[in-house]
C-alpha cells in the first residue's frame, strides 16, 4: 500500500542553526508510526516540520502531494491534525468552544454536532466538562481535549506530541487504549512522538530512532523493541 | 439633585464614546499587543467621511453605515498593506508606524477637508427624545447606539464561530494556525471592526465636539484612560472603564463646582477633567496594576 506521508531529506533551521539532516520516513495508511530518540534529537521538530512550523527544506509528501512550504492552517486543512506539546488549549475558552473552533468553517449544524457526539463517545469525561474553562481542566483532561479537538477536524492522519507528558501512569494507559481505538475504528493514521519507548513500541506498528537531527534505524516496532542498541538506549533492560 | 443627574447623564454620553474607542485598542492589543495610537485619527477620518457624504445628499444613518462599512474595509487594508510586512518588526518600529499613521491621517484629512471646524448634526430629534432636564436627546442617542453597538459584538464574538476563530487567534495564535484558522486574516478583520467602531464613536462624538480634525485627540487620550482602567487586555473591561472615567470625570468636577460655590475656594472644575482621568489612571494601575478587570499575566519560567 502507498505511504500516506512520504518524508525524504527534510531539514529544519531554527535561525542560523540546523537541527535536523536528512531525516526521511513513510507513514503507512492507517498504521501507527512512532519516532524515538533523546532529548534534543528532533523528534518535536519533525512533527513541526511536517506542519510548516519550523523553516525546512526537503520534501513531504502527503497523499501524493508535495504539502512542504504550504502555510500551517492550508497543511491542517488536507486533514493532518497536530497535537502538540504542552496540549495547547485554549485556556480562556471552555471545552465546548475549544472543541468547535476546530470546525468553524463547516456550515452543516447537524454535521458539528454528530462530529461532537462522535467525540464525546471517546472521551465521556470531557462532554461533564463542557461549559468549564479549559484551563480548569486537570492535565489529563487537558490532553484528551487536546485529541478530541485534533478529532473534530476530521484527521487522515494526527501528529502526537509527547500525549503521555507529565501525566500519572493510569491516565497515560487510558488516553493510549483510546489512541488505539481512534487508530481503528476512525482509520486515523498516527505519528506518535513519545519519551516513554516502551509505551510507544506497544502501541506502534513502526518505529524510527532519531539522533541528532538524523534516523538512524527504522523497522518494525517489534524488530525494533528487540534491538540490543534501542533496547540499552531507550527500554532501560 | 438635578443638576446632578444632568452631570451623571452627560458623562454616561461621554462615557459611551470613550468605551468604542477604549474597545477597539483592546481589541487591537489582544491579538498583537500593541496600541494603535492612530485609532482616534482613522475615527476622525471617518468621520469626515460620513460628512461627506451628507454633504453628498445621503441622509444621516446612510452615511453612517456607509462610513462604517468603509471604514470596515480602510481598518482590514491598512493591517494588509502597512502593518503585515512588519510581522516580525520590533516594537519600536510598529510604534513609529502608529505615530506615522496618525500625522498621515490628520493631515490628509486637513489637506481634503481644510482644518475649518464644521458643524456636524445630530441625528436625533430634539422633541421626542431625552428626559427634560436629565438628559439630553443626542445624549441619550449617544448611549442607545453605543449599547447596540457593544451588544451586536458581544454576540458576534460570544456566539458565532467567526468570533471564536478570532478569540482563539488572539489567544494562541500559532495553536490557532494547527485547528485550521486562518489567523493573518482574523487580524485584519479584528483591524477592520476596530476601525468600525473608532467610526461609530467619532461620529457620534462630532456632534458635540464639533468636526475638525484634531477632534479625537483629548478623546483618544480618554479612551487610554479607560482601557488602563478597566484592564488593557480585557475588552469588557475597557468597556466598564470607559463609563467609569465619564461618569467619574465629571462628578469630580461637579463636586469641585459645589464647594467653590458653598466656600468660594477653587479647587478643581471642568478645566481640570483631563488631570482627573489621568490620576484615576495612576492612582488604579498604583493599586491594581492589571487594572480593574484585568487579570493577572503569570508567566512561567
Amino acid at each position: 500500500m502507498a505511504a500516506l506521508l512520504e518524508v525524504s531529506g527534510l531539514k529544519a533551521f531554527y535561525g542560523q542553526t540546523q537541527s535536523l539532516y536528512d531525516v526521511g520516513f513513510d507513514i503507512p495508511t492507517g498504521g501507527i508510526t512512532t519516532l524515538l530518540g533523546a532529548n534534543g534529537a528532533g523528534k518535536t521538530t519533525t512533527l513541526r516540520a511536517i506542519c510548516n512550523m519550523v523553516r525546512t527544506d526537503g520534501t513531504i509528501r502527503f497523499d501524493g502531494k508535495n504539502i512542504r512550504g504550504m502555510a500551517t492552517e492550508e497543511i491542517v486543512r488536507q486533514r493532518i491534525a497536530h497535537v502538540p506539546e504542552g496540549r495547547g488549549t485554549f485556556t480562556t475558552l471552555t471545552v465546548d468552544e475549544n472543541l468547535r473552533i476546530a470546525a468553524y468553517t463547516r456550515r452543516d449544524k447537524q454535521g458539528v454536532k454528530d462530529e461532537l457526539d462522535r467525540v464525546f463517545a471517546y472521551f465521556p469525561r470531557l462532554k461533564e466538562r463542557i461549559q468549564q474553562q479549559a484551563g480548569t481542566l486537570s492535565g489529563g483532561e487537558q490532553q484528551m481535549l487536546a485529541i478530541a479537538r485534533a478529532l473534530m477536524l476530521k484527521p487522515r492522519l494526527m501528529l502526537l506530541d509527547e500525549p503521555s507528558f507529565g501525566l500519572a501512569p493510569l491516565i497515560v494507559q487510558e488516553i493510549f487504549r483510546i489512541l488505539r481505538r481512534i487508530n481503528e475504528e476512525e482509520k486515523v493514521s498516527i505519528l506518535l512522538v513519545e519519551q516513554n519507548a516502551a509505551l510507544a513500541l506497544d502501541l506502534a506498528t513502526h518505529a524510527y530512532v532519531l539522533e541528532t537531527g538524523k534516523v538512524v534505524m527504522s523497522g518494525p516496532s517489534d524488530v525494533v523493541k528487540n534491538d540490543e542498541n534501542v533496547r540499552k538506549s531507550y527500554l532501560g533492560y | 439633585m438635578e443638576q446632578l443627574l444632568q452631570q451623571f447623564a452627560s458623562g454616561l454620553a461621554n462615557g459611551a464614546i470613550y468605551a468604542c474607542v477604549a474597545l477597539a485598542l483592546v481589541m487591537i492589543y489582544v491579538s498583537t499587543d500593541h496600541i494603535n495610537f492612530a485609532q482616534g485619527e482613522m475615527a476622525m477620518f471617518s468621520t469626515y467621511l460620513s460628512w461627506q457624504l451628507m454633504t453628498w445628499g445621503l441622509s444621516f444613518w446612510a452615511a453612517f453605515i456607509v462610513a462604517v462599512a468603509l471604514s470596515f474595509v480602510m481598518g482590514v487594508v491598512i493591517e494588509r498593506l502597512i502593518l503585515r510586512p512588519l510581522h516580525n518588526a520590533p516594537v519600536l518600529s510598529i510604534i513609529v508606524v502608529f505615530i506615522g499613521l496618525l500625522a498621515i491621517f490628520n493631515s490628509m484629512a486637513g489637506a481634503i477637508w481644510s482644518y475649518l471646524i464644521k458643524e456636524f448634526p445630530s441625528p436625533f430629534p430634539k422633541s421626542s427624545f431625552g428626559i427634560a432636564g436629565v438628559i439630553g436627546p443626542h445624549q441619550l442617542g449617544v448611549v442607545l447606539v453605543t449599547l447596540i453597538v457593544l451588544g451586536l459584538l458581544f454576540v458576534f464574538f460570544r456566539y458565532t464561530p467567526l468570533g471564536l476563530a478570532m478569540r482563539a487567534a488572539a489567544q494562541n495564535p500559532q495553536m490557532a494556525r494547527l485547528v485550521g484558522v486562518r489567523v493573518d486574516w482574523m487580524l485584519a478583520l479584528g483591524w477592520g471592526l476596530a476601525s468600525s467602531i473608532g467610526a461609530v464613536a467619532g461620529i457620534m462624538v462630532a456632534h458635540i465636539v464639533y468636526l475638525d480634525p484634531n477632534m479625537m485627540a483629548g478623546i483618544l487620550l480618554y479612551a487610554f484612560a479607560s482601557a488602563l482602567v478597566g484592564g488593557i487586555s480585557n475588552p469588557a473591561g475597557a468597556v466598564a472603564g470607559g463609563f467609569i472615567v465619564g461618569v467619574l470625570e465629571n462628578m469630580v468636577a461637579y463636586a469641585g463646582n459645589q464647594i467653590e460655590k458653598a466656600t468660594g475656594i477653587y479647587i478643581i472644575g471642568n478645566g481640570e477633567k483631563l488631570t482627573v482621568a489621568l490620576i484615576i489612571v495612576i492612582f488604579v494601575l498604583t493599586v491594581k496594576p492589571a487594572g480593574l478587570f484585568g487579570r493577572v499575566v503569570v508567566k512561567r519560567v
